[in-house]
């Protein structure tokens, strides 16, 4: 029998390839609009259909389309007949999630090239209609995700004694970097923190320009295994990659700083040598539906101790130009197709570890952090992507 | 590659409807099974998969309240396909092959009883050309049949003997919902239910649900005194459309099987809901007439949705624990008419 150990082989991100993200993307079908995607992940990559030896897909409930397991109907489109093809589903984590998995194929030694695609094309059905089935034995919500999380928001604010315009402070910033972003979808030149604090209020804290928008798109990636990665020009390198889950229902669950976040981010650090998260990492994309998510996974993420994450929000830090930008593509704030919006954040931040983030380039990246998270912020899925091999 | 095994294996389902426990019900006392046949605790286990269908449940999130049946606090490793849970062993075990981990625990389940499964299963067609039409998975699998009868590939003789097979053999195994051996001619005297197909020859709407815990090296066989270790795992897709294929095929089994390597087996458990889908499989996958196939009475005499693929993983792991072969394969399909399938091949003491 084999010794014990790690049997881990490098796998590198090598092509990156998104939508265009629009609240209806009528001018495409579901498979139209996952092809779209990776067409482009593959032109980046330099490979064809048939340099591919395996496909995983990711997306959030099938109700929100109206088909069961459409990956089935999408095999031809994705290239995947004749071929191994995986489906994920996480909750809102599963663009994440999915990458992570499409990367373990290459990790495992099983495959050298991975195309992994995550989607939403949420304006074929009702997102809320699809989130609101009656479940037996089960208290219904009827709050959506807003109302849902909107007490996680207050609890927050309570506990850490954040002044109330840190989320519009957020909100202002990731709308000002979607300018930079020709995918995103948003694209509101006059949004402030003003504007944001003078729009409705949704679910008390949370305004209306404080949410994030439904969108329809779609990313998608080729992963490669070390020889593939070393062939072609700024591969970004995978250095860790982490999934955890908590139980829904349980009294002693902390849903502001939820603890398989942190524990998440702790596998993760120790995987890639890092001790001080805050320092040795040079862009984060973090999934951020609700402007106080930032703050609050800034503490998660072990970015700043617990009650003092609106404080690098409020002084910059998280800028662009700051020392710790985060969400410089705007963000899920600016373009949220659900089950796309945590692999367009491991997306962004390869194209970031590799210098090829256009516009919203943040100078002199080594390492990214892509973050997502799903559910009632049970499920988190993240990766560390950098410019050099792993250490 | 690491050496990885089968090390515990635990089913139920359920023949009636009503009353019929919820998914966490029906978990928590599989993982006790679990534990209890590996000496293994929750926190031995390395990482959970699970396969289920937010369909089959007619809402959103259907896993999210499984994964309550683990207790996940302090939180766990884990992840979930839409798939059946046979997919979800593969991630696993791909994710032991990487050496991050050592252990998992791999479960499904599926309710099929919370809709009308054969109209439920129409929407994984085409939505923009097929799904309107709503043809259901029965009436799919006539015309399939009705082909391969029409091309000479099988009689309906050759389907009542794998119907014969499969209720004689489910007599033997607790968890069958159907069982009961007759004879061939007793069969074919029975009522065409969607001709050419009689109701023996699909398999029965199952609620129900499995799991098995996979271990590498040494933690298999600190678990288990008959690992059964898995030689060849490999899955294949073939396109949807039904007019772009040859329905008496299932050109991905073949593929599937190739990659695995099937050669050398004695028994193969085989995901067939329909008897005329076996004799497909069994050609696609090159298994001789000295095979056994299905001792377990297979997927005619129940079949639990997205959990009926891993049991069959799991017999054929039991097979080998038992002592009755040496090498097995357990199959999984999905989709329409065997679109997807999987298979994995194991052995015993090596």
């Amino acid at each position: 029998m084999g010794k014990q150990g790690n049997h881990k082989q490098l796998a590198a991100v090598i092509g990156v390839g998104q939508t265009h993200h629009r609240a209806k993307r009528e001018d495409v079908s579901m498979a139209g609009l996952c092809r779209e995607a990776i067409d482009r992940a593959l032109e980046d990559a330099g490979l064809t259909f048939d340099e591919i030896d395996a496909i995983v897909v990711g997306k959030a409930p099938d109700l929100f389309e109206g088909v069961m397991m459409p990956e089935l109907y999408l095999a031809e489109a994705l290239g995947a007949a004749g071929k191994p093809l995986l489906r994920v589903h996480t909750a809102g984590s599963v663009g994440g999630s999915t990458a992570i998995v499409a990367a373990s194929l290459v990790q495992s030694g099983v495959h050298k090239r991975v195309l992994t695609v995550a989607y939403e094309k949420q304006s074929e059905s009702n997102a809320m209609w699809a989130l609101s089935v009656p479940v037996p034995f089960i208290m219904p919500v009827h709050a959506g995700a807003g109302g849902y999380f909107a007490p996680h928001v207050r609890s927050y604010i309570r506990r850490s004694g954040a002044p109330t315009h840190i989320g519009a402070m957020v909100a202002a910033k990731d709308r000002q970097n979607a300018l930079k972003n020709p995918y995103a979808h948003l694209q509101n030149k006059d949004t402030t923190v003003e504007s944001v604090l003078a729009s409705q209020m949704l679910w008390d804290p949370i305004r209306y320009d404080e949410t994030c928008p439904s969108s329809d798109g779609a990313c998608a990636l080729v992963i490669s295994d070390e020889a593939t990665a070393s062939s072609v020009e700024n591969p970004a390198w995978i250095h860790a990659t982490a999934m955890r889950s908590e139980m829904t229902t349980a009294a002693e669950r902390d849903q502001v700083n939820p603890q398989a976040g942190r524990d998440a981010a702790a596998y993760l650090y120790k995987q890639a040598g890092i001790t001080d998260p805050f320092n040795e990492i040079d862009a984060v994309e973090m999934y951020v539906p609700f402007s106080w998510f930032e703050p609050m996974w800034l503490e998660n993420l072990g970015f700043a101790e617990e009650g003092s994450g609106w404080k690098l929000t409020e002084g910059g830090v998280t800028a662009m130009d700051g020392a710790l930008p985060v969400n410089c593509s705007g963000g899920v704030l600016s373009s949220n197709p659900i089950g796309a919006s945590g692999m367009l954040r491991f997306a962004e931040a390869a194209l970031q570890a590799r210098g090829r983030a256009g516009d919203h380039q943040v100078d002199g990246v080594r390492r990214a952090l892509g973050h997502a998270y799903g559910g009632g912020s049970q499920f988190f899925a993240m990766w560390i992507v950098g410019a050099d091999k792993p250490a | 590659m690491r050496n990885v095994a089968v090390v515990g294996f635990a089913q139920r389902q359920m023949k009636e409807f009503d009353g019929s426990p919820t998914m966490v019900e029906l978990l928590v006392p599989l993982f006790a099974e679990l534990y209890e046949q590996t000496g293994f605790t929750r926190k031995d286990i390395g990482f959970w998969c699970s396969g289920s269908s937010d369909y089959l449940a007619g809402r959103s999130f259907s896993f999210v309240s499984a994964v309550d049946a683990i207790g996940a606090l302090p939180p766990v490793n884990e992840s979930h396909v839409e798939m059946d849970a046979a997919w979800a062993l593969y991630e696993a075990w791909l994710k032991i092959q990487t050496g991050e981990i050592d252990t998992a625990l791999v479960y499904g389940f599926g309710k099929s009883s919370a809709g009308t499964l054969r109209r439920t299963l129409a929407l994984q067609l085409d939505p923009y050309t097929m799904t309107p039409l709503w043809p259901d998975t029965v009436s799919l699998a006539g015309l399939q049949a009705r082909l391969g009868l029409e091309a000479g590939l099988w009689d309906e003789k050759a389907m009542a003997e794998v119907a014969l097979r499969s209720l004689s053999d489910a007599e033997r195994n607790e968890y069958a919902v159907r069982s009961g051996g007759s004879s061939i001619d007793d069969l074919l005297a029975r009522p065409l239910y969607a001709d050419p197909l009689r109701k023996h020859d699909c398999a029965p709407v199952t609620d129900g649900a499995a799991a098995i815990i996979l271990a590498a090296d040494d933690r298999a066989s600190d678990a288990s005194e008959t690992p059964a270790w898995i030689t060849g795992f490999a899955h294949n897709i073939d396109p949807l459309h039904l007019g772009a294929r040859d329905l008496t095929r299932a050109p991905s089994a073949a593929a599937a099987g190739s990659a695995a390597g099937v050669e050398g087996v004695e028994v193969a458990e085989l995901h067939a809901p329909f008897s005329h889908q076996e004799l497909i499989l069994r050609e696609e996958l090159g298994l001789g007439a000295n095979v056994k196939i299905n001792p377990s009475g297979g997927a005619l005499t129940s079949n639990p949705m997205f959990s009926a693929g891993l049991i069959r993983i799991g017999e054929a792991a039991a097979a080998i624990s038992r002592g009755d072969a040496g090498r097995t394969l357990g199959h999984a399909t999905a989709g329409p008419l065997l679109q997807q399938n999987l298979v994995c091949v194991m052995e015993g003491a090596h």
